[in-house]
């Protein structure tokens, strides 16, 4: 534990350093608040002519799909960094484990993605002042929820990719390539008939998106719940896998 | 404290090391010397538990690299080739976190000691990125003392290094020596000379030679000379210097100078001397010619069998083209493997 701790919070702290974090982290922001703002002014222009009230997924839908794109470029560099700049020798033959190096780096972009989160926090709260008579907390904590629960599925799979390169943009390439296919794996399976066989169920399944749709109208259900995490697990499996087989390389 | 047995790597197709075999006790430092990709870095890597060995068994201070990896590198301090460090950190911050991963419980009292080692003291505020290479590398080795580990690693330590830091590492090399076990690597002949209790002559994967240097200078030396230099001509001199019993010829006679090849373990200065003085010519100089290491690694290392197309040019292009070779495993450089499949 104290070992992923330490090259967690390293990595945490090395995003407050890194340029690259800082435009991902604004680039987020802006959009997010752009989207939010444009949201906000539609809503006041049809006021007058509907009892439309914009709930937080106004927030929480655009960062779905920002996330998409975003954050491979926050765990693009975890582990292909370290093996670019030779530091992977230094983290492989300290007395830490694979997986320990592997979990405590996914910890620590999940803990810079978990303050970007707070960050946003900002739009619910601002909606919530505006809205009468304030905004539906259930679903603003489903929704929270969720993304957290994806969030850290996805960056799992981006660091379990990032072990397989030391060229960062290449991790990010495959790794946005991967997360499209999960996305959109439902537009095959739908497309067929809906009481689709066994085939359709499991890519139904696999689906990273559908597993949030709950979430976002408010249900935790715990199959989401064990879909994400199983994910998250998975991938850190792989992840250090990944990292071991570079060692018989 | 180190013990290799039949040690074995292959990369892919390529043996970089071929079952080599041997040992460092406590108390030695023991130096790898050999040319660019003879596979010292690789023996290296597998004895801090980097990579593991295709065959054969590697155990440091009782433990197996393989099986008990994680004891091994609590005990190894390791400086690598390319020092690797996080250039956008504080030297300062860099060592802390270092420290902590092998979990010291006076990791900053330690990180001021190991600086102060390294006279780096006053720098600890500063970013590593802005650090001179020699600077760098005291970084390494700093961080490779963190823990006081019981087996030193250290791969071409003095590399990057000014005169006077070369003076201050090797000074603290011998130091760290005396109670603990160093292996270092180099190709600088005379720092091997002058740091080390035995040497490995390691090429192309195979040990050619082991021995302290004193003695592999001695077993190999084979013939020993003497240079003599002489007031105003030489002729006749080395007619009649080959008349003294236990030189074997006169290898080279220029103007003023002449060298001799004698046999070796015989003292034959004396008889020499009194030679020359007693055909009335002037002694200006006379000194004993041993073989260098220089000499003998370079004699070790070409005796071995070498491929066709790296014999043609063996004089000057087999260092070049072992330059090559030696970057495909030097991880963080160019053309390291790790890129290829990018």
């Amino acid at each position: 534990m104290r070992n992923i701790w330490t090259i967690a919070s390293r990595e945490y702290k090395q995003f407050f350093i890194s340029p690259v974090a800082y435009a991902v982290a604004f680039l987020f922001l802006v959009v997010l608040g752009w989207i939010f703002f444009s949201n906000m002014l539609t809503a006041i222009t049809y006021a007058a002519y509907q009892s439309y009230a914009p709930t937080v997924q106004i927030v929480i839908s655009p960062m779905v799909t920002l996330f998409l794109f975003f954050l491979p470029a926050i765990t693009m560099g975890a582990l292909a960094q370290e093996q670019r700049m030779g530091t992977m020798e230094l983290l492989l033959t300290a007395p830490v484990k694979d997986w320990e190096l592997v979990v405590g780096k996914w910890l620590g972009c999940f803990m810079f993605v978990l303050t970007l989160l707070a960050v946003t926090w900002v739009f619910p709260i601002a909606l919530n002042a505006m809205v009468e008579p304030g905004i539906d907390q259930g679903l603003l904590l489903s929704g929270y929820l969720g993304l957290v629960l994806m969030v850290g599925a996805m960056l799992a799979i981006g660091v379990a990719v990032s072990a397989l390169f030391s060229n960062q943009l290449v991790a990010f390439a495959v790794n946005l390539g991967i997360m499209m296919i999960i996305w959109f794996v439902q537009a095959v399976s739908t497309t067929g008939s809906a009481t689709g066989g066994l085939g359709d169920k499991i890519l139904t399944y696999l689906n990273f998106v559908d597993h949030y749709v709950d979430f976002y109208q408010g249900l935790i259900g715990v199959t989401n719940i064990v879909y994400y995490l199983s994910v998250t697990a998975l991938a850190l499996f792989l992840g250090t896998m990944f990292v071991e087989t570079r060692r018989w390389r | 404290m180190i013990e290799v047995e039949g040690l074995t790597k292959d990369y892919g197709a390529r043996r970089a090391v071929d079952h080599i075999t041997f040992d460092a006790r406590s108390g030695e430092v023991l130096g790898f010397l050999g040319p660019n990709g003879a596979g010292k870095t690789t023996t290296m890597r597998i004895l801090t538990g980097y990579m593991p060995p295709t065959a054969g068994v590697a155990k440091v201070a009782g433990f197996d690299v393989v099986d008990q990896s994680i004891e091994v590198r609590r005990r190894v301090g390791y400086l690598p080739e390319t020092v690797p460090l996080y250039t956008d950190m504080t030297v300062f911050d860099y060592l802390k976190f270092m420290a902590d991963l092998r979990h010291l419980s006076n990791a900053e009292d330690r990180v001021d000691d190991v600086l102060e080692i390294v006279h780096l003291e006053n720098r600890a505020g500063g970013y590593i990125g802005n650090l001179s290479k020699g600077m760098r590398q005291r970084v390494g080795l700093a961080q490779a003392l963190l823990h006081q580990p019981e087996v030193l690693i250290l791969d071409e330590p003095t590399i990057g290094l000014d005169p006077a830091q070369i003076i201050e590492v090797r000074s603290l090399i011998r130091d760290i020596g005396r109670e603990r076990t160093v292996l270092l690597s180099t190709h600088i002949l005379s720092e091997a000379q002058q740091l080390c209790d035995r040497v490995l002559i390691i090429n192309k994967g195979h040990i050619v030679a082991e021995d302290s240097p004193e003695r592999l200078q001695a077993r190999l030396a084979g013939a020993q000379r003497i240079a003599l230099r002489v007031q105003g001509d030489t002729d006749g001199l080395g007619a009649l210097l080959n008349a003294v019993p236990g030189v074997l010829s006169v290898a080279d006679q220029r103007d003023g100078s002449v060298e001799l090849e004698v046999q070796p373990g015989r003292d034959l200065r004396a008889d020499v001397a009194r030679t020359v003085v007693s055909a009335g010519i002037d002694l200006l100089e006379l000194r004993p010619v041993g073989l260098s290491l220089e000499d003998i690694f370079m004699q070790l290392t070409r005796e071995e069998p070498e491929p066709p197309s790296v014999a043609e040019d063996a004089d000057d292009g087999e260092l070049l083209s072992a330059v090559e070779d030696a970057d495909e495993f030097v991880s963080g450089e160019g053309q390291s493997p790790e890129e290829n499949e990018d």
